[in-house]
């Protein structure tokens, strides 16, 4: 029986959280995206489950309820989808957990035309945009209430 | 013995130090918190925007540092959103640094609600200035939308996100104004310009966003004040006369210990400022310290603030940027017709990265999981659009901190409950934002439009809890922030206020803090004397 208050999951629970990722972001062959249950995604999900270990655990206690892991391809992916739609708190911390580490992978950071940097302390560049377009602003009269008088 | 007792290193803490600083008194101020050094901040780790969500996210609850203390929240259609520390709130902030306006200071006068302040806009006006240099704001002089003011640095850059927001706002013929934000646009009073390291609020590790540990408090160490930090105050304790004469608190080795003063100044913010009032509570005072008037803890204002999002066609800024753009106050001041009095500032922004946008995008049901998934998310990343309505939040007493009776932090010190729900007349206010709101991403070609009215946006604005007065029976603290009660009491913090007014509190909560020290430095000689 796993330990609710461990951070680190079971073999077992570690499988079901494989394969539901795998579901939740398949690979992308367009834009030759990896999905969230390779190798390297996978790791860093679950190095960083931290404080949203237990949310996501009940998820899976859940999947494995349903017999999940022995599902065939296309119901599992069935049940993973319909658990995903499900408006719970356990779904957004996985969300949290998944798209974090899925989002900062560099290949996918490549992808979307992002260094695969952190953001400090090269920052990015930010142009003026057109000011002109403040010049018809300009033209208004003030109109914030005065109160001196009233 | 200290002269001088400051609870509280914030953006009020410090601007009070720094200002009583110049009178040579001994000054101490004690913070529960630690200084947050520029390594800490996740903009230097690739989990930058995962750790908006663990150590460095805005609610106290889910953030969970030793440093900080729990907050029942479950009463409260508004989550609860602080930081504990140096600098307090003003490390995990956007830095929008919008003043109250003259009218928000007359509500009871001009639109017949709530009460009017016992002070001025005018009255503030040269604190407001001051206030703006020392920390350092970029804006553009010249808004016909608010007074008067001089910003000391040109405005952060509109991006393609603001020159769309401009483009649109013109289209409509409605006002729009570079927002005045605490964010350095140049090199400033040593402190370097910002770099664009993405959204602020989880803390700048450029030191271009202007938090009060690196803008008030050197200045303030420098004259000579002491802070101590990890030192969280369960009591301000009372003398035979009925004079507070100190504080117990727990030391950074969780020692109790007593620090005697002869005028303790609270800075604890509108939710810890009451908590400790009515931790405080003796025999002279049942309900609570200085709470005769029964207001304590009561009229909490947290602003309303409904997040209207969508995404357009054309690539924009993304996280490339501070999330401040640009503001607009066509809709700040009361017109009838739209069925509520006061109104709302209309903030523009720009929006978070690669991270943020798939969460967000996700719980809103915009990003589907599953085969769909990067179809969809390369149609919205760098592509959102997001208006904020900062909605006046009108005092109401049943709106209010308590002690929570189970509920205690690592110390053993009873925490605070919060009860609050949205008044009529700001629901109908949030509704006309969201409706205009709308009407500005439909034509500025966005999609996917989505509302989020409460529960995902807390902008961390605790209001309205000690509220300012002349009538001891209707107020905690006088004109200069004087407790009725207890001559030596001070309070400096958002606490005080009489109302909230549509705009992100801290510029107008750090003017209050210098014009409250320099009352008190005018009366030095008769600080206790009767009003």
């Amino acid at each position: 029986m796993a330990d609710p208050r461990s951070e680190r999951l079971t073999a077992e629970e570690r499988d079901i959280f494989r394969r539901l990722i795998g579901i939740m972001i398949p690979a992308d062959p367009e834009m030759a995206l990896p999905s969230a249950d390779d190798p390297l995604i996978l790791e860093d999900c679950i190095a960083t489950l931290g404080r949203d270990s237990a949310a996501i655990r009940i998820l899976l206690a859940d999947l494995k309820r349903f017999g999940f892991p022995d599902l065939p391809a296309d119901q599992a992916e069935a049940k993973a989808m319909a658990l995903l739609g499900e408006n719970r708190t356990e779904v957004q911390a996985l969300s949290r957990v998944v798209v974090a580490a899925y989002y900062r992978d560099d290949r996918v950071m490549l992808a979307y035309g992002r260094e695969p940097r952190a953001p400090f302390p090269k920052g990015h560049v930010l142009p003026q945009g057109d000011w002109a377009l403040l010049d018809s602003v300009k033209q208004k009269d003030p109109f914030w209430r005065d109160d001196r008088g009233a | 013995m200290v002269d001088v007792l400051i609870i509280g290193a914030g953006a009020s803490g410090a601007a009070v130090a720094w200002s009583l600083a110049d009178t040579r008194m001994r000054i101490l101020c004690l913070e529960q918190g630690d200084w947050v050094k520029s390594s800490d901040y996740p903009a230097h780790g690739r989990d930058w925007e995962a750790r908006r969500y663990t150590d460095f996210d805005i609610h106290p609850n889910r953030r969970a540092r030793p440093t900080d203390y729990p907050i029942n929240e479950q009463n409260s259609v508004m989550k609860i959103a602080n930081f504990n520390g140096v600098g307090g709130g003003t490390i995990l902030w956007t830095a929008h640094f919008p003043r109250m306006h003259p009218s928000d200071f007359r509500v009871r006068s001009l639109d017949g609600v709530a009460d009017d302040w016992p002070i001025s806009y005018w009255d503030l006006e040269p604190f407001f200035d001051q206030n703006d240099h020392l920390v350092g704001v970029s804006g553009l002089p010249g808004d016909p939308g608010v007074p008067p003011r001089h910003p000391p640095m040109p405005p952060l850059p509109l991006g393609r996100t603001g020159t769309l927001y401009a483009k649109t706002m013109n289209k409509l013929g409605w006002h729009w104004w570079p927002s005045d934000s605490a964010i350095a646009s140049m090199d400033y009073e040593g402190r370097g310009k910002c770099i664009n390291l993405g959204h602020c609020t989880p803390g700048c590790a450029q030191g271009a966003k202007a938090s009060a540990d690196i803008t008030y408090w050197p200045a303030a160490l420098r004259a000579g004040v002491e802070l101590r930090t990890q030192c969280r105050v369960r009591e301000i304790s009372l003398n035979a006369q009925g004079m507070a004469n100190g504080a117990i608190y727990f030391d950074a080795d969780g020692k109790e210990q007593f620090q005697p003063a002869e005028v303790v100044v609270l800075a604890c913010n509108g939710i810890g400022t009451p908590r400790l009032l009515l931790n405080s509570a003796s025999a002279r005072f049942p309900q609570g310290l200085a709470n005769s008037s029964g207001l304590v803890g009561r009229n909490l204002m947290l602003h309303p603030w409904p997040q209207i999002r969508g995404h357009v066609e054309d690539e924009l800024d993304g996280d490339r940027g501070p999330m401040n753009v640009i503001w607009s106050k066509q809709f700040y001041e009361t017109d009838p017709s739209r069925g509520f009095v006061r109104g709302y500032t209309m903030q523009f922004g720009r929006t978070t990265g690669l991270v943020n946008e798939a969460i967000t995008s996700a719980a809103a049901g915009t990003l589907p999981w599953g085969r769909n998934h990067h179809k969809t998310y390369r149609g919205l990343v760098n592509r959102r659009l997001i208006i904020g309505i900062a909605c006046e939040d009108l005092p109401e007493e049943h709106n209010r901190v308590t002690l929570d009776p189970e509920l205690k932090d690592s110390h053993g010190i009873p925490a605070p409950r919060i009860d609050y729900t949205i008044s009529e007349n700001t629901a109908r206010m949030m509704e006309h934002g969201i409706g205009r709101a709308t009407e500005v991403l439909e034509a500025a070609g966005a999609r996917n439009i989505y509302t989020s009215r409460t529960l995902l946006n807390s902008p961390g604005h605790l209001l309205g809890t000690c509220r300012m007065g002349n009538d001891p029976e209707r107020s905690v603290v006088n004109a200069w922030s004087r407790s009725h009660d207890v001559k030596n009491l001070f309070i400096v913090d958002g606490s005080i206020w009489v109302t909230s007014g549509g705009v992100n509190p801290t510029s107008t909560i750090q003017a209050l803090a210098l014009y409250i020290a320099d009352q008190m430095k005018r009366r030095l000689g008769n600080l206790f004397d009767e009003d």
